[in-house]
């Protein structure tokens, strides 16, 4: 068994005319939570749904456990989706489903297990992420912190080997930041999981992750453990890591030169 | 400027035509394979309970009311030439033929083909169906699947009942109101409404714009912006392109049926 989960190889992919990934690599250890940052807008989400097979690359391969998604048959790829899972950013949890069901429909998909052991293994999932108390409410009642953490246990519900994260922390208070911190850390080890998280909250993805992927330009414009990325002499680099509001990521978005702009309105 | 009208013309007939075949397998995906009822019938009957019978309390005020005014209509006209007695034929035949399979159609589009749309639209933003499609589950077998079924099934039962409905409505009005004989309105039905020729062709046609009415909405809910302002307008589009789909189906449906 390779040390490797998921290798992206040298990937490709545009949308229509606008290039989103140039020719890039990427290594996904077992057992590791790895991150993946970079400014918004470059397809960090994206990259997620190539890796689940949602989207087809231009080019490259993407192996997951020693098989190459893109060119899956669609029967081979779901089984391949049984093994991985997606926590959204949204939670995406369904709307006409108690959290309970929710948590037990992979369950109830895929397995033939009975009601009674679902239950079981529902409320083991729930109380991982401290939601035991909560199985009989509705998406809607539940606050954005606690959708986002039952979605993670019905995304944990299979026991999946890779969880991906897209955009964990985004507009979570500090509290249930620090909870979905914990959970991230907690989980990955007790599951033996492996975990890709994709944010921009460069703080917390520096204090959970063991390697740090940072993506700009199109590909990888930095790579290494928290440590190893806060010595790395690129600019762009460091002015992520840092948040200047100016530097080799201009402030500004390309225009035409502001005095000739302004000379031009004149005439 | 020639060329640029052009361009727009071939732009739009080329999205028109990709639409078509993104609605195609859509349906292909959805319908065709292994069926497996230990899973699908439950979510069939759920939502034949939300496609059909929730839209029974408008089918059969509806029904009773176009029953009851194509009585009076038709009353007006025939008690002129002393044929009242034919008020039966006149109201049963317009009911089978036209009014039950277009009128339910259009309520239908109305009722839950706007609803299927905004809730499959409103999937879609929410990511649910990506989400369930990460979970290894296809939602176009677990989500458009029982949908599409309930919807092909519940439509002609609909308009059975519109019509059943709208013929006790012309009996009220013309019977029990107008005082025309209780015997001759049913018995004059009886001979002139033949089973297959009318009823079944009214079946028949239903069935066809079941098809057309569930296939848009689904699609259009499934083909949607997720934006708030896309599903606002694939909502706006399944209620207009459905009931115009069922006006030129009818039209070409009764050319074929009783037009020779």
């Amino acid at each position: 068994m390779s040390d490797v989960l998921v290798d992206i190889q040298n990937l490709s992919f545009s949308r229509g005319e606008r290039v989103i990934y140039r020719d890039m690599s990427m290594q996904f250890v077992r057992g590791k939570v790895t991150a993946i940052m970079g400014p918004s807008g470059i397809g960090k989400t994206t990259l997620l749904k190539l890796i689940g097979g949602q989207l087809i690359p231009d080019s490259g391969n993407i192996l997951f456990d020693g098989v190459n998604i893109p060119k899956l048959s669609r029967s081979a790829l779901y089984q391949a989706r049984k093994k991985m899972s997606m926590l959204f950013q949204s939670g995406a949890l369904f709307t006409e489903l108690s959290v309970f069901d929710n948590v037990a429909f992979p369950l109830r998909e895929h397995t033939r297990l009975s009601e009674s052991l679902i239950r079981l293994i529902v409320l083991m999932k729930l109380e991982a992420v401290g939601l035991r108390g909560a199985r009989d409410l509705m998406p809607a009642e539940l606050s954005g912190g606690m959708a986002r953490r039952a979605a993670l246990a019905r995304a944990i519900a299979l026991d999946p080997e890779l969880i991906m994260y897209d955009e964990p922390f985004a507009g979570q208070d500090p509290i249930s930041m620090g909870v979905i911190v914990r959970l991230i850390r907690e989980l990955n080890n007790a599951l033996g999981l492996t975990s890709i998280v994709v944010s921009h909250d460069v703080k917390e993805v520096m204090s959970i992750a063991d390697y740090v992927y940072v993506v700009a330009d199109k590909t990888v414009i930095g790579q290494g453990t928290p440590e190893q990325l806060r010595a790395d002499p690129s600019p762009l680099v460091q002015q992520f890591l840092n948040g200047d509001a100016d530097g080799a990521v201009p402030f500004h978005y390309k225009a035409a030169a502001y005095e000739d702009e302004l000379m031009e309105l004149g005439k | 400027m020639i060329a640029n009208r052009l361009q727009k013309i071939g732009h739009q007939t080329l999205s028109t035509i990709s639409g078509f075949g993104r609605a195609g397998i859509m349906l292909f995906g959805a319908i065709v394979g292994k069926p497996d009822f230990r899973k699908g019938f439950p979510l069939f009957i759920k939502q034949l309970y939300v496609i059909g019978v929730l839209s029974l309390m408008i089918i059969l005020v509806s029904g009773l009311f176009i029953g009851m005014v194509l009585s009076l209509q038709g009353y007006n006209v025939l008690v002129k030439f002393g044929a009242e007695g034919m008020l039966g034929p006149l109201v049963s035949l317009s009911l089978l033929r036209e009014l039950g399979p277009v009128v339910t159609a259009l309520l239908f589009a109305g009722r839950a083909g706007s609803a299927l749309t905004a809730e499959i639209g409103l999937m879609k933003a929410t990511e649910q169906l990506s989400g369930m499609e990460m979970m290894a589950v296809d939602p176009l077998r677990r989500i458009i699947a029982p949908r599409f079924w309930a919807g092909v099934v519940a439509m002609p039962l609909l308009a059975l009942i519109f019509n059943a409905v709208g013929i006790l409505g012309g009996h009220l009005v013309g019977v029990e109101w107008l005082g025309v004989d209780a015997g001759s309105y049913w018995s004059a039905m009886q001979a002139n409404v033949d089973l297959y020729q009318d009823v079944l062709n009214g079946v028949i046609k239903s069935a066809v714009f079941a098809l057309v009415v569930i296939w848009i909405a689904l699609h259009k809910g499934f083909d949607a912006i997720p934006t708030s302002e896309g599903i606002s307008r694939a909502t706006t589009q399944t209620v207009v392109t459905a009931s115009l789909a069922v006006l030129g189906f009818d039209f070409i449906l009764t050319a074929l049926m009783f037009g020779g």
